[in-house]
């Protein structure tokens, strides 16, 4: 199967600042393929680049067999893209919005009428057709951008943070869709920060500080993390990790929900050495355990390992 | 719980023919984490800006530090801070210069200043940048700005809107840090969040829904209100499997992790073997299953489920 995006040591310069650098993976018809990192990593003018907007200083990126820098005009009519913003007009009705991306896309008569019906039946908007944009909920904006990102029927689907304040349950009905899509031979490529996202992903990307740092699937990503990972329940969260994170054995400490993870050098030093500063610190040690590592703690081990996040 | 510092009588707010929020009736303790979770369209945001003194309300009241919303709004706001989902930040200001402005907005002493932002910047990590133009900050640190500001006149009570909306996993962390180490130092906050994963840290939670109060408890609480047993199961075909799982009479509800499925049974020792056998019989193979501890989203689901439909 051929791939549907291949980029090779793709760059991007904006004067002495290296925003992407070297950067290079393929994308097979039909994954759902992650795209995470932490705020100024270098996703955004990734992205860019692969969407047509930015040229690429250095290296190449073929998307749906097009080169991005040399055959734009194509390669944006063969991709669909929906921000976090959704990109519709608020003061139009749900309808209106459809007819105006049937134009931009250049889908007209029947094939538009066709796909209008099923956006609005994939949407649940077929009672709403008639209402204006800005007052409908924002689970179903979110599936309404989705309908019109692939009115024109793309094979490749770039979603940018889709679901960022969405609820969980209009969260899971809109990854049911993206599921059907790629079932049906889309592509999709999402960017996002939120792991419970990542989690629904074929494959996962990881960029830091301009470079790919990691790349596979989910459950493969947290066999890479080797360093041990404690789990511990204590009375006072905060100052546990004030307390701990200081501490040589100690490579991470966050609040994880009603609990604390510890990332450890070294286990058995860790069960030994945990209890003890809490103990003087004048807290108490509840449970310690190690845990596998959810993908937030991959995600933070990770960058810590290739240098931490960019600053500032 | 300590001397209550925010209290919620039958406070609704109307829209046209709307009930955004519809006589919600709760109290949040001193020194609470409390998180107001609910689907677009619940009432946080809604609830949170009337108890801010920004939204009067069509009816009810709460009183926040002691002050009525609806006789005193302006009073409210000495006792407050409040973080929008978009923090009004000057991007052609340095940060410094946001700092300073929000502590002359609120008019902070002279003599304290100095002690305020030396931990402000403590909490935050925000020192080593403080000439630096807050619109040339990443999203993480904007975020963690808007809370300095809100902060700057150290006051009782935070009503934080979606704070870690458009921030990084390592960021999250940090921020979450600093609202942790807030309540540590004894104030009051509330944090309205789409995220559960967000909710599991908070000491209470209010589940929203339709502009009502559908359910409040601690998150162990809210494990426990789970009618029925959790069974995971990850196979070779996710989606496939779900269905089959879900259209088994005995499985109440099955739900996608991921790859993760999550069944939930009233007696899966009873009929977990049989969905098991007629997966297989599918020719799915199981790569791995086990009784689950139920998740705030496993509950969150269930209620707002079976709770009444709205548009």
């Amino acid at each position: 199967m051929p791939d549907a995006v291949s980029v090779r040591s793709l760059t991007r310069t904006f004067g002495d600042f290296v925003a992407v650098d070297r950067v290079s993976f393929d994308v097979a018809e039909g994954e759902i393929f992650g795209f995470l990192g932490p705020n100024g990593a270098g996703k955004t003018t990734t992205i860019k680049m692969l969407t047509g907007l930015l040229r690429p200083t250095d290296g190449q990126a073929i998307v749906a067999g097009h080169d991005v820098a040399r055959e734009v005009a194509v390669v944006k009519r063969n991709l669909g893209y929906m921000s976090q913003q959704f990109s519709l007009y608020a003061d139009l009705t749900v309808e209106e919005n459809i007819r105006l991306f049937g134009g931009l896309y250049g889908v007209t008569g029947a094939r538009l009428t066709a796909r209008r019906d099923w956006i609005l039946e994939m949407a649940g908007l077929s009672h709403h057709r008639t209402r204006v944009t800005g007052e409908l909920s924002l689970g179903w904006k979110q599936r309404l951008a989705l309908g019109c990102a692939v009115l024109h029927e793309p094979p490749i689907l770039f979603l940018d943070e889709p679901t960022s304040g969405v609820d969980p349950v209009s969260r899971r009905n809109f990854w049911d869709l993206i599921y059907e899509f790629a079932e049906a031979g889309t592509t999709v490529f999402v960017s996002t920060h939120y792991m419970e996202e990542a989690e629904y992903c074929h494959r996962l990307a990881l960029m830091n500080r301009a470079r790919l740092i990691a790349l596979d699937r989910p459950d493969r990503l947290r066999e890479a993390v080797q360093e041990p990972l404690l789990e511990l329940r204590t009375d006072n969260r905060a100052r546990a990790v004030e307390a701990l994170r200081e501490h040589p054995v100690v490579l991470e400490a966050a609040m994880f929900g009603q609990a604390v993870h510890l990332l450890v050098r070294d286990r058995d030093r860790a069960m030994d050495e945990v209890p003890r500063v809490l103990r003087s610190a004048g807290l108490a040690c509840e449970a310690l355990e190690m845990i596998p590592p959810s993908l937030e703690d991959v995600f933070v081990a990770l960058v810590r390992r290739e240098g931490g996040a960019p600053v500032g | 719980m300590a001397q209550p510092t925010v209290v919620l009588s039958d406070l609704s707010r109307r829209f046209r023919d709307v009930e955004a929020v519809d006589r919600l009736t709760f109290t949040v303790g001193g020194g609470e984490l409390f998180g107001i979770v609910g689907p677009d369209g619940a009432g946080k945001t809604t609830t949170l800006r009337m108890l801010a003194g920004v939204l009067r309300p069509t009816g009810g009241d709460a009183r926040v530090g002691g002050v009525s919303i609806t006789r005193d709004p302006e009073g409210v706001k000495r006792h407050i801070a409040y973080m929008s989902q978009r923090f009004g930040l000057y991007t052609d200001l340095t940060v410094r210069e946001n700092i300073d402005f929000y502590a002359d907005l609120f008019r902070v002493p002279a003599d304290q200043r100095a002690r305020r932002l030396e931990r402000l910047y403590r909490f935050s990590g925000l020192g080593p940048f403080e000439r630096r133009l807050a619109g040339q900050l990443s999203g993480g640190m904007k975020q963690k700005l808007g809370l300095c500001c809100a902060l700057v006149h150290e006051p009782e009570i935070m009503l934080l809107d979606e704070p870690t909306f458009g921030v990084d996993p390592i960021s999250r962390r940090d921020l979450w840090l600093i609202v942790h180490e807030m309540v540590a130092a004894g104030i009051t906050v509330l944090v309205a969040t789409a995220y559960l994963d967000e909710a599991e840290r908070c000491d209470r939670v209010a589940m929203l829904h339709a502009g009502r109060l559908l359910a409040l408890d601690t998150p162990e609480g809210f494990r426990q209100r789970l009618t029925g047993r959790i069974q995971t199961v990850r196979t070779s075909a996710p989606r496939q499997t779900r269905d089959l799982v879900a259209a088994h009479p005995a499985v109440r509800h099955a739900v996608l992790f991921g790859d993760m499925l999550h069944a939930i049974l009233d007696d899966p020792a009873r009929d977990w073997p049989d969905v098991t056998s007629r997966i297989a019989s599918a020719g799915i193979t199981i790569l791995e299953e086990a009784a689950g501890e139920p998740s705030l989203e496993d509950v969150f689901i269930q209620l707002v489920t079976s709770a009444p439909a709205h548009a």
